[in-house]
């Protein structure tokens, strides 16, 4: 149990480290008000590839958003996220692909099967704790490939799926890449808000105390088997929802684009953010994006060596990642200088 | 209109001829390309699952890091820019975006991979950049109608299966046929070809068909079936470990039926070594590049001339490798059509030279294999020559075959 303390230490606390984001005071409102607005106006200073890459920060940082809310609040660690991410791609594509849903539509149903999927795997799931359930989650991330590969009649086996392109609506007079950036930023906002929902009353309460305390929970009348249940699905359906994000802005699902090493990613960069935190998934979607390139830049010999060590780096400094980490201190600094209460 | 106004307007328009004249005399350029410098770009899995590739991107930065020795495209030097994918399509999409618009390359050269290069397909067809010499066995990328701005090199898994089975065809018209293949596109490709080559007479001598999936820990079970259906002739789509696998097997049962291998294992050191040179007697398979482990090219000066460029500028590489033939080749084709572009080096001249080769030879390519191009041959290489293992080494024989057409 100690463990979990050091990597979380905001038990509970709506005003900790995740709670700062999105809490209730005016000051922390006004600092929103102006990220969002910073948010509109930044692709526009941007090229469009630049943009681009922002549309998959904000991917990966809804992914990493819902590994947070398994991982980090509810204490069940699982490298099989990828396989959810995948479901959610490849439901995004045959929607689109074989039924001529339009592309916004396949998000919701994104939602609902990778969140059906993540309950029934979140059952028999509940009989494994801590790195059992790592590894059972594990080999459905070692399976995704080759599942995808077995299905071809629907998922188009090996050669995959081209996806149509989305067009922006023709009133807007936008180009594709910023169009999908919006998109990606309004899915995102909404991911926010809804774990801050969830992580901030009864449930988030509900589900840091069955990380933490079990025994405890229990005798508090907590259904744990539920709240973890509740946890996997919610979990699942987030990440599912980047998935079918990413399909659509990537153009194309295939097989080889859900390998383990997406599933290892969304663990690397949630651990990096801050793995009970609601802000650390952006921190943990830039990490995803964009380390792999700096460390190809940097050294075309040995760029892995280079990501390991910027992994070791961020950890060494920010052993609760990068928002469990600094939060706290601007938080500090905060309310040294001004009238708000942050705490 | 006053003898001032035509004056001026003469001027102009003289301005204009010699403007544009000057522009013709520095070379007419798209992105990427200067009076000094050659940008292209590509994505190579130099980590992940097709890692085992990655050498061939780097043969070809060596392949021109030698052409920019000796002084370059007509006193252009190459500068190629390769990107690790690590064989996966978002990572591909990503990279090759970035080094259309971001590095503005001229061209992508030799993407490996099916799946990357679907992924990049439409991007770069609706951008307009040359997607040229495709590194995949898939059939698809000689489709110029649709994908003008796509070209493929190798000759493909279907083109191969159709020369096995015209060749059965012609040479052995009673022949029961059998085939084992690999689960997925790459097996089915070959099954596809070999039902293509044996035309109308396909479902009279095909008689046993059997898969397996590289999953599974032997195919010895598939070849046992298929020697039980009376079968006289044998085709392997298998990758080099199950490849040796069926060697060995059908060795062990005395079955001696006429056999087919895949190029894709036909490495005289891993596959017909580690299966055994006395079990591997009389196979044929098609090829297209010189093995670098057989002796019998390894007096010729073409061999001599890749070896001193591998030990100079890829010393890292190994010698043992045939997809450092792979890479040196495939880059020597790219560096042919540049020359013939000239001066004029925009993406339209790039792709009109791609698909105007006339019977160019690769010095590392099996003698008579020659590369050709039009505008509605987007398949730079078409032919195979049969070979047959004798002793330690493919014996050709017959003339080269073409895979084209159905």
């Amino acid at each position: 149990m100690e463990k979990r303390h050091v990597i979380a230490p905001a038990t509970g606390s709506p005003g900790g480290a995740g709670g700062a984001v999105f809490g209730s005071n005016s000051a922390q409102w006004i600092s929103i008000l102006a990220l969002v607005v910073f948010a509109v106006a930044l692709p526009f200073a941007l090229s469009k590839y630049h943009v681009f890459e922002l549309t998959m920060v904000m991917i990966y940082a809804i992914a990493v958003l819902g590994l947070n809310i398994l991982t980090g609040y509810n204490g069940q660690i699982s490298l099989g996220h990828g396989g959810f991410f995948a479901a959610g791609a490849y439901t995004a594509a045959i929607l689109m692909h074989r039924y001529g849903v339009p592309y916004w539509a396949t998000l919701p149903a994104a939602a609902l099967i990778c969140f059906v999927l993540g309950v029934l795997f979140g059952l028999p799931a509940l009989r494994f704790e801590g790195p059992y359930l790592a590894l059972v989650t594990l080999a459905m991330a070692l399976a995704t490939p080759q599942l995808l590969k077995y299905f071809d009649t629907w998922t188009g086996g090996q050669q995959g799926i081209n996806l149509p392109k989305p067009v922006p609506p023709h009133w807007l007079e936008i180009d594709r890449d910023r169009w999908l950036y919006f998109v990606a930023l309004m899915a995102l906002l909404i991911a926010i808000r809804i774990a801050a929902n969830i992580l901030h009353g009864r449930t988030g309460r509900a589900l840091i105390a069955t990380r933490d305390q079990p025994i405890a929970a229990v005798a508090m009348g907590i259904p744990t088997a539920r709240y973890k249940t509740i946890a996997f699905g919610t979990s699942t359906l987030f990440t599912g929802v980047a998935g079918a994000l990413a399909a659509i802005v990537i153009g194309y699902v295939s097989p080889e684009g859900y390998s383990l090493f997406l599933s290892v990613s969304f663990l690397v960069g949630s651990a990096i953010g801050g793995i009970a935190t609601i802000g650390g998934a952006i921190v943990g979607g830039l990490f995803i994006e964009f380390v792999p390139n700096l460390a190809n830049d940097i050294s075309d010999a040995a760029p892995w060596a280079i990501y390991g060590l910027a992994m070791l780096l961020f950890m060494y400094t920010m052993p609760r990642g990068a928002v469990g980490t600094v939060w706290p201190w601007i938080g500090k600094a905060l309310m040294r200088m001004g009238p708000h209460k942050i705490e | 209109m006053t003898a001032k106004h035509i004056t001026a307007m003469s001027l102009a328009v003289a301005a204009l001829a010699l403007g544009s004249g000057l522009v013709w005399a520095a070379g007419q350029y798209g992105p990427g390309a200067s009076d000094t410098e050659i940008k292209i770009g590509q994505t190579m899995p130099y980590s992940g699952p097709a890692s085992a590739y990655g050498t061939i991107g780097k043969a070809e930065a060596a392949y021109f890091a030698m052409i920019n020795d000796k002084g370059g495209v007509n006193g252009r030097k190459i500068n190629l820019i390769s990107r690790d994918d690590g064989y996966s399509p978002p990572k591909t999409v990503e990279a090759v975006r970035k080094l259309v618009e971001e590095d503005q390359v001229l061209l992508t050269f030799n993407v490996l991979g099916t799946p990357p290069n679907t992924a990049v397909q439409g991007y770069l067809n609706d951008n307009k950049v040359p997607q040229l010499f495709v590194a995949s066995g898939a059939d698809k990328w000689n489709d110029p109608k649709k994908f003008p701005w796509t070209m493929g090199w190798q000759p493909s898994y279907r083109i191969e299966a159709r020369i096995y089975g015209r060749y059965i065809l012609k040479n052995f018209p009673n022949a029961k046929v059998a085939i084992v293949y690999q689960n997925d596109d790459f097996g089915k490709d070959y099954l596809a070809g070999l039902k293509e080559g044996l035309g109308d007479k396909a479902g009279k001598m095909l008689v046993a068909t059997q898969s397996y999936e590289t999953t599974d820990p032997t195919i010895d079970s598939q070849v046992v079936a298929l020697q039980g259906s009376g079968a006289d002739t044998l085709l392997v789509a298998a990758i080099p470990k199950f490849a040796a696998q069926a060697i060995r097997k059908v060795a062990d049962l005395s079955w001696k039926p006429n056999f087919f291998m895949t190029n894709v294992s036909a490495s005289v050191k891993s596959v017909m070594q580690p299966a055994g040179f006395d079990k591997s007697q009389g196979i044929i398979t098609a090829g297209y590049l010189k093995d670098p482990n057989d002796p019998q090219w390894q007096n010729s000066a073409e061999y001599k001339d890749w070896l001193e460029w591998m030990k100079k500028y890829y010393s890292g590489g190994s010698l043992a490798d045939v997809n450092n033939v792979y890479g040196y080749s495939a880059a020597e084709t790219l560096v042919s059509v540049l020359k013939a572009s000239g001066n004029n080096l925009t993406r339209d001249n790039i792709m009109k030279q791609a698909a105007s080769i006339h019977d160019l030879k690769l010095p590392m390519a099996l003698p008579g294999i020659v590369v050709s191009t039009s505008t509605t041959d987007f398949a730079p290489i078409k032919q195979m020559q049969l070979q047959k293992f004798e002793g330690q080494t493919w014996k050709l024989f017959g003339e080269v075959i073409s895979g084209s057409g159905s």
